[in-house]
């Protein structure tokens, strides 16, 4: 049974009040798809009673990020263990994922036991394909080799990379390199020319889905969760017409939509960080044990051909 | 006597003046320190002090009291840390005056100095 929020259609035809009201439910597991400008929301338990219907469709794939490998303090005593129930959730999905994407701080300290651990934890995760971009938490020590030559495979420069999938052009970018003194995240003159020669070929139809660890919008810049030459690379993106960003590293989920392109942050599969401004600092957050499991999660991510953006699904762990 | 009396006043009021800006001015190591080690704690996504002065030949200690590693880094590559856990030390000499800027390269927002006179 279909829900139809009320609409508040503005000239480029979204409707973002609609919009906005869907997010405060996405925490519980709320599908909400965009077809041609009109806001439609689904219950995720209707989806699984539907099953076929609207939204399933030609592609689905899955989010998972900052899974900190290696962090054992309060905020989360075993990250391991939450990261394989967050495995366990995608392996139970209705539809597997063809892929899935992890948007980076794989370990906490870059250490090679912890690569090791999260490597070991992922083959029981059940899909073709893992590609994944650094967090940075994965380059401490040696500028991210470790880090290319586990999870890197097929990237170039300091990681980034691109490949296609049933229509859709991914992209995965790497900013957390060569960060500067009192600045956000960087994604660097090199890799943004890459990025702009990787597009220009393409259609202005084809669906662009870039990843990268540090929001590519200014989220919260007094902690550092933004990055500071996003605008630049979003300008390559201006004439397609479907663009979807998907990034982690704030460790909650957050969702902007700015005409044809949709921001999406995921949740950590390891521990919560406060929304912005809400505490002193963007540390890791302790909350009672019984609550940690709510604010953990995975993101679920269909396309539907004809329609207008990717349907995002974000579940938690309990 | 009682010019004497003013001018003791006077001295022990001054005294008293240089004695509490020395106590209260934070980061500044006392004169004689030289050799001592001074403290910088790093607490909640900070530097704590973000400006330390110290003297030439004064040995600072970074220790890091977050959750999540930091590095010390300095904008001029004179220093720099490995990846500090929790509880981690990083220390450094400072022989040269000067005035060294410095953040962490893994939360590049967080930013202090160390004065060395």
């Amino acid at each position: 049974m279909s829900r139809f929020i009320k609409e508040n259609v503005e000239k480029d035809g979204i409707d973002r009040r609609g919009f906005l009201k869907c997010m405060a439910w996405a925490g519980t597991g709320t599908l909400c798809v965009i077809q041609g400008g009109v806001l439609k929301s689904f219950a995720l338990s209707d989806v699984m009673q539907h099953n076929v219907g609207d939204f399933k469709g030609d592609l689905s794939f899955v989010q998972i990020s900052d899974s900190h490998i290696g962090f054992n303090k309060a905020a989360n005593p075993d990250v391991t263990a939450t990261l394989r129930e967050a495995i366990a959730k995608v392996n139970a999905l209705p539809t597997p994922p063809s892929f899935v994407l992890h948007t980076g701080d794989l370990t906490h300290l870059s250490k090679t036991e912890e690569f090791d651990t999260l490597a070991e934890s992922l083959k029981s995760l059940k899909t073709e394909r893992i590609f994944y971009v650094p967090g940075e938490h994965d380059v401490l020590n040696d500028n991210g080799e470790m880090f290319r030559e586990r999870f890197g495979k097929g990237a170039m420069g300091d990681g980034w990379q691109s490949f296609d999938h049933n229509g859709i052009h991914f992209v995965g970018l790497v900013n957390v390199m060569n960060l500067k003194a009192g600045g956000l995240g960087s994604l660097g003159s090199e890799q943004l020319e890459w990025l702009e020669k990787d597009v220009s070929a393409l259609k202005s139809s084809t669906p662009v889905v870039l990843f990268a660890h540090i929001p590519l919008w200014a989220v919260y810049p007094q902690w550092g969760w933004g990055t500071d030459d996003s605008e630049q690379a979003l300008s390559y993106l201006k004439r397609f017409g479907s663009v979807t960003v998907l990034n982690g590293h704030i460790h909650q989920t957050m969702q902007k939509v700015e005409g044809n392109v949709t921001f999406h942050t995921a949740c950590s599969t390891a521990f919560p960080q406060p929304q912005p401004g809400q505490a002193d600092s963007p540390g890791p957050m302790k909350v009672p044990d019984d609550k940690l499991r709510q604010l953990l999660g995975i993101t679920d991510v269909n396309f539907v051909r004809g329609t207008h953006s990717l349907a995002i699904v974000d579940s938690t762990l309990a | 006597m009682k010019k004497a009396r003013w001018i003791l006043g006077v001295a022990l009021t001054v005294l008293a003046a240089f004695a509490s800006i020395a106590v209260t001015q934070p980061g500044v190591a006392k004169a004689g320190d030289q050799s001592a080690s001074v403290e910088v704690k790093i607490d909640n996504f900070s530097f704590g002090p973000a400006s330390l002065t110290v003297a030439a030949g004064t040995t600072v200690t970074w220790t890091n009291n977050d959750d999540v590693p930091h590095t010390v880094v300095s904008d001029d590559k004179v220093f720099k840390s490995k990846a500090l856990d929790t509880d981690d030390k990083f220390s450094y000499t400072f022989t040269k005056p000067g005035t060294y800027n410095y953040f962490c390269s893994v939360h590049p927002k967080m930013t202090a100095k160390v004065l060395v006179r």
